[in-house]
């Protein structure tokens, strides 16, 4: 017992004096998560700020993506929160984010950088600038181009069609054996850039929710098609009630899908966990009847408007969003650049010696020149999350044999319809 | 099934020979010990291989890293394969790159001449290696010592607090008659039936109206009136007769004497059954600190571990490792407590 | 044993026990102004505004949530909508077919969940009551063994989840083990009845060493002489198991099977890590469907997941209540 004690205080010494907070510092909390390895990044950059600010002390929170989920909209709600935080939910908490107009060194070189997507993180009508993107992301395929060699099938090319793509990965799949043609990741929002080539429309003409039409419902009828006949890896899906988000990236990097359909953010976890295992290229999104554009997203980097120090809020998010800083962030973790100066100037060096990166990363770049009406208004629609929802709770029913495609069309629009009765109750 | 129940539990003679329920009773006992190591145990293993490990398919049993070789000429060492040649014998290949469906390979006896190979005729030469890494970096990069005091701390704070709050209510509750005892009694117990996770919403409310956000407090206090200690402790005190109370009382004790002096060291077995549920309990925590702590000085294991859990990408070979970290305690909880343990709460045992 | 118990509880006593000394003086002039009634009021005092604060408060602001709705978090932003959301929870158009009801994962919910407590409490108490009746037999290691069994109960649920998750996926354990028994490896979460299994043989898994302990030392509180005794009548094993030993172990028995019951119905964190609800939602317990509902999904409707938390614990003070009765009916036939 008397061990225990003396380790206790031991561990208390050792644990008080591990932080030590200057007293006469601005403290500015920053609530992030990562994905990969980011956050070392951010703190690296941050590190360097206090360097040049020995007044301000920026604390980098790394927290879980389900802290930004689930706890930080209450922390919103009840007016507290971070000074400034990544945030992925970035137009339903709109109401939320600092404007940092006034603040900010030079509004005008946030309007030019950023202001394509401000919409994306501010109510409708506003003119604020809530903070940028800290990284863009672009929905797409990628293709395990050795095994499409070793199986002798021709890659299908500029415009080929989800069917084509199928088509051809399912020779794949029966010439390798292995367990299923596709993958495609359990996300509304992943499949909407699908629903999108095939001439879907969420959004109704009040900017409401508009009734699942037939382009939804043809993508929804292929994927559970392609379920059904073992085309698509089944546990993806099936295996999670609810709206779990499920990938199938491992599956991907094991080799065992030759195509999947995923996003941009994959390209550093694919570079460092396939090595040279096999060669991979990025295809952009495959056509459906009437379009074949990906879907944009990310992760935005807002100041909170409960922060009790905004100008020094802003004196962060200015250097951070600087196009050095940005430039360097964007080299070093290989994310598609979200800054219009950087973008232009173009040049990036990415920081990797895997030569599969650089033109995946240039594929994306390129696909995001695609749209489609659906792609474009999504990112800044507010009712898009209410509609990923029920797409993603009732297919996987369908495809677990639970209802059928008739009974789960109207129970998305039950569904949607609840979600906006709540909402206006 | 009653039959057997009744062989198993018949108790056998003695000096007789082996019959079949030993031979049952023992099946039981090593198939029930592999049932409840070995999954751990494979989480130990699991946690020492390389994320590209984790997601190999079909898995090994043990970790492994290719082997490499310095080839002359080369800078960095270069993977080993065995390669079958086209005689059907096999060789070990040094690989320099891969075009394709293509490897160039080249002898690590012979270094002057490229062999190229087919990628099907190629397997990695691996061996036995811990992916430590899993454990150091996390270890290096985050303040873990930082989360292990306050992990430390809530443990030993919420268990202090729940021994004597739960004891003294117990006392009350078992020792005492005042009219409402019933309903209280009821009111705890009827607690059991709503768990955190359904009531989060305004359990953070009130947190928050408390001002115990981003506190170790704010994590300690909602759970120490568990319902189940007070209920444990009851049972037990019932058992302590009244006339030890009444003796005291005669020689002029004072109730709290009474609680402190006799009633607490009586009670001794109970309260360590609770201690050591309440040790677990804390240290395991994981959704409540979730949502309460989120500015990393007041991180405990449980939520510090799981910052590894991205949007859109989960370290697996991270969390797998510090899940491990996490264990150890409990492990040597167990191994030092596990006589006293299993028959503290033989001892203590509700009746 | 209490030898252990006495200098573990005396070592950490010792600072506390200097504060417990300062309290006696002001204490007894409360104790002779109030007398010993008085004194039942002091010591329930701390864990009662504890629990008054954490527990009771939050359990009705719980029962005011499930009366308001919109999908505003704070009780202040939320208009009161009476009892709306438990008449979306109960409203389906055809009560024979779950997929018409307005809030059919609910009812999924209910059912799947019906199914494993009745499940896996039946596995459990038989689990546990066999275990416990091997461990009450005279066997060498018996205290390893006691041991053995107990040591899940230290893990965490996530861990659990965790550990389990790592051995039935795809790149699992199991796979491993049927692929070098030379079978087909199997998706085994991706199938409605081992997914379904599995939920309930973990959750065994991790819970059965604590009810096994319960029962054991009721085993051993049973008298040995009565044993004795049915031997020289020779009397059949299976006469002494349901005329001794289970009438004996009567108290402990319902002890086991209220608890077991009580977690059963609330069964939430080792299935959400381990199958997330699935296959499709046929491992959507309730407790996961008022937790994403209420705060997990993007979308969320606190009001209605706090009416469905309300229901849930309705069902279960009903079901408790039931069984105490029936257990304790039980215990007076036998005491007659």
């Amino acid at each position: 017992m008397k061990f225990t004690m003396t380790s206790f205080a031991a561990l208390a010494v050792a644990g008080f004096g591990s932080v030590a907070f200057a007293q006469d510092r601005t403290e500015i909390r920053v609530m992030w998560y990562s994905d990969g390895i980011e956050g070392e990044i951010m703190q690296d950059l941050l590190d360097r700020f206090e360097e040049s600010h020995p007044e301000i002390d920026v604390v980098l929170d790394n927290v879980a993506y389900q802290v930004i989920q689930e706890q930080l909209p209450i922390q919103l709600a009840s007016g507290q929160g971070p000074d400034i935080a990544r945030v992925t939910n970035l137009k339903e908490q709109a109401e939320h984010w600092l404007d940092l107009r006034e603040y900010v060194e030079d509004p005008a070189y946030w309007e030019t950088n950023f202001g394509d997507r401000f919409d994306w993180m501010r109510p409708d009508g506003s003119d604020a600038i809530p903070g940028f993107m800290t990284q863009l992301t672009l929905t797409g395929g990628f293709a395990n181009k050795t095994l499409f060699e070793q199986a002798g099938v021709e890659m299908p090319g500029e415009g080929a069609t989800w069917d084509d793509w199928i088509a051809a990965s399912k020779e794949v799949m029966e010439s390798q054996q292995l367990p299923a043609a596709f993958a495609i990741d359990r996300s509304g929002h992943r499949i909407s850039a699908g629903t999108a080539s095939y001439g879907a429309n969420y959004i109704g003409d009040d900017g409401m929710p508009a009734p699942i039409d037939d382009g939804t419902m043809s993508f929804a009828t292929k994927l559970v098609e392609w379920t059904e006949e073992g085309l698509m890896l089944p546990e993806v899906w099936v295996s999670a009630a609810g709206t779990t988000y499920r990938a199938a990236t491992d599956d991907f990097i094991n080799a065992q899908i030759p195509f999947y359909y995923s996003g941009s953010w994959l390209i550093a976890n694919l570079s460092t966990k396939i090595g040279d295992a096999f060669d991979w290229v990025a295809i952009g999104t495959p056509c459906g009847t009437e379009a074949c554009a990906g879907l944009a997203g990310g992760a935005g980097l807002v100041g909170i408007k409960y922060t009790q120090h905004p100008e020094e809020v802003a004196v962060v998010m200015d250097y951070l969003a600087s196009e050095e800083v940005l430039r360097e962030f964007t080299e070093r973790t290989l994310f598609l650049p979200a800054h219009k100066g950087v973008v232009e100037a173009g040049g990036l060096n990415f920081q990797t010696d895997d030569p599969n990166v650089a033109p995946a990363l240039e594929k994306f770049i390129a696909a995001s020149g695609e749209s489609s009406p659906l792609t474009d208004a999504l990112p800044a629609w507010k009712w898009g999350n209410a509609y990923y929802g029920t797409l993603v709770t009732r297919i996987s029913q369908v495809m677990a044999g639970e209802i059928s495609l008739d009974e789960a069309r109207s129970m998305m629009d039950q569904d949607i319809a609840d979600q906006v009765g709540t909402a206006s109750q | 099934m009653s039959r057997i129940l009744a062989f198993i539990f018949r108790r056998r003679g003695h000096g007789r020979g082996w019959h079949w329920t030993d031979i049952a009773t023992w099946i039981w006992l090593i198939g029930g010990t592999i049932l409840m190591f070995g999954p751990a145990l494979w989480l130990v293993a699991s946690s020492f291989k390389g994320p590209a490990q984790l997601a190999e398919f079909p898995p090994t049993l043990l970790p492994y890293v290719q082997q490499t070789a310095m080839v002359e000429g080369y800078d960095a060492p270069l993977p080993l394969y065995t390669t079958t040649q086209e005689d059907g014998s096999t060789k070990v290949l040094a690989e320099i790159r891969r075009i394709g469906v293509n490897s160039q390979m080249v002898d690590p006896g012979n270094p002057g001449e490229r062999i190229n190979v087919n990628i099907a005729d190629r397997s990695p030469v691996r061996e036995i290696g811990l992916a430590t890494g899993n454990y150091v970096e996390p270890l290096v990069k985050n303040n873990f010592l930082r989360f292990l005091w306050n992990s430390v701390f809530v443990t030993v704070m919420a268990t202090l607090i729940t021994l004597f709050t739960n004891s003294m209510a117990a006392f009350a509750l078992s020792k005492y008659r005042f009219r409402g005892r019933d309903g209280v009694m009821l009111l705890i117990v009827a607690t059991l039936m709503v768990p955190l996770s359904v009531i989060l919403v305004p359990l953070y409310s009130v947190v928050n109206a408390m001002g115990l956000l981003n506190s170790l407090w704010g994590v300690i206090l909602p759970t120490v009136a568990t319902p189940t200690g007070v209920f444990l402790l009851r049972q037990y005190m019932l058992t302590i007769p009244d006339e030890l109370l009444e003796a005291a009382r005669m020689d002029h004790a004072s109730e709290w004497q009474i609680y402190w002096r006799i009633v607490l060291p009586l009670a001794a077995p109970a309260l360590a059954v609770l201690a050591i549920f309440s040790v677990v309990w804390r240290w395991n925590d994981f959704l409540w600190p979730l949502i309460v702590l989120s500015q990393r000085e007041h991180y405990t294991l449980q939520v510090g571990l799981n910052t590894y859990a991205g949007e859109l990408n989960v370290q697996w070979h991270y969390i797998l490792a510090m899940t491990v970290v996490t264990m150890i305690p409990v492990i040597l909880v167990f191994l030092f407590l596990q006589r006293f343990i299993t028959t503290g709460i033989a001892g203590a045992g509700i009746k | 044993m209490a030898g252990l118990g006495e200098t573990l509880g005396r070592a950490a006593a010792w600072p506390f026990t200097l504060v417990a000394r300062a309290v006696d003086p002001p204490l007894r002039v409360w104790q002779r102004w109030t007398g010993t009634g008085g004194m039942a009021a002091v010591f329930l005092a701390p864990n009662l505004a504890i629990f008054g604060v954490f527990v009771l408060i939050p359990l009705v602001l719980n029962f005011v949530y499930s009366m308001t709705g919109g999908t505003g978090i704070l009780l202040d932003q939320r208009p009161f909508i009476g009892m709306e959301q438990y008449g979306r929870l109960l409203e389906c158009e055809d009560y024979t077919r779950r997929i018409t009801c307005r809030e059919d994962q609910f009812w999924t919910a209910v059912t799947n969940t019906t199914g494993f407590v009745i499940f896996q409490v039946t596995l459990m108490v038989v689990v546990s009551l066999i275990t416990a009746l091997i461990l009450n037999r005279n066997i060498r290691g018996r205290g390893f063994f006691r041991a053995v069994f107990f040591f899940p109960v230290l893990l965490s649920p996530v861990v659990v989840g965790l550990i389990w998750r790592w051995i039935l996926q795809r790149e699992g354990l199991l796979n491993l083990i049927a692929v070098n028994l030379g079978l087909e490896p199997e998706i085994w979460l991706n199938d409605r009845f081992y997914a379904f299994a599995a939920t309930i043989g973990v959750s065994t898994w991790a819970h059965m060493g604590f009810y096994t302990l319960i029962l054991l030392a009721g085993l051993q509180a049973i008298p040995r002489d009565l044993y004795e005794a049915a031997e020289m009548d020779a009397t059949p094993p299976a006469r002494v198991f349901w005329r001794i030993t289970l009438p004996l172990l009567g108290p402990n028995f319902a002890v086991v099977l209220v608890l077991a019951l009580i977690r059963s119905v609330q069964i939430f964190d080792e299935v959400y890590v381990l199958t997330g609800g699935g296959p499709g939602t046929s491992t959507l317990y309730l407790t996961q469907y008022i937790y994403e509902v209420g705060f997990a999904s993007i979308l969320r409707n606190p009001g209605l997941a706090a009416a469905a938390s309300i229901l849930m614990g309705a069902v279960l003070v009903v079901l408790t209540l039931l069984q105490l009765r029936l257990s304790r009916r039980a215990e007076g036939r036998r005491a007659r």
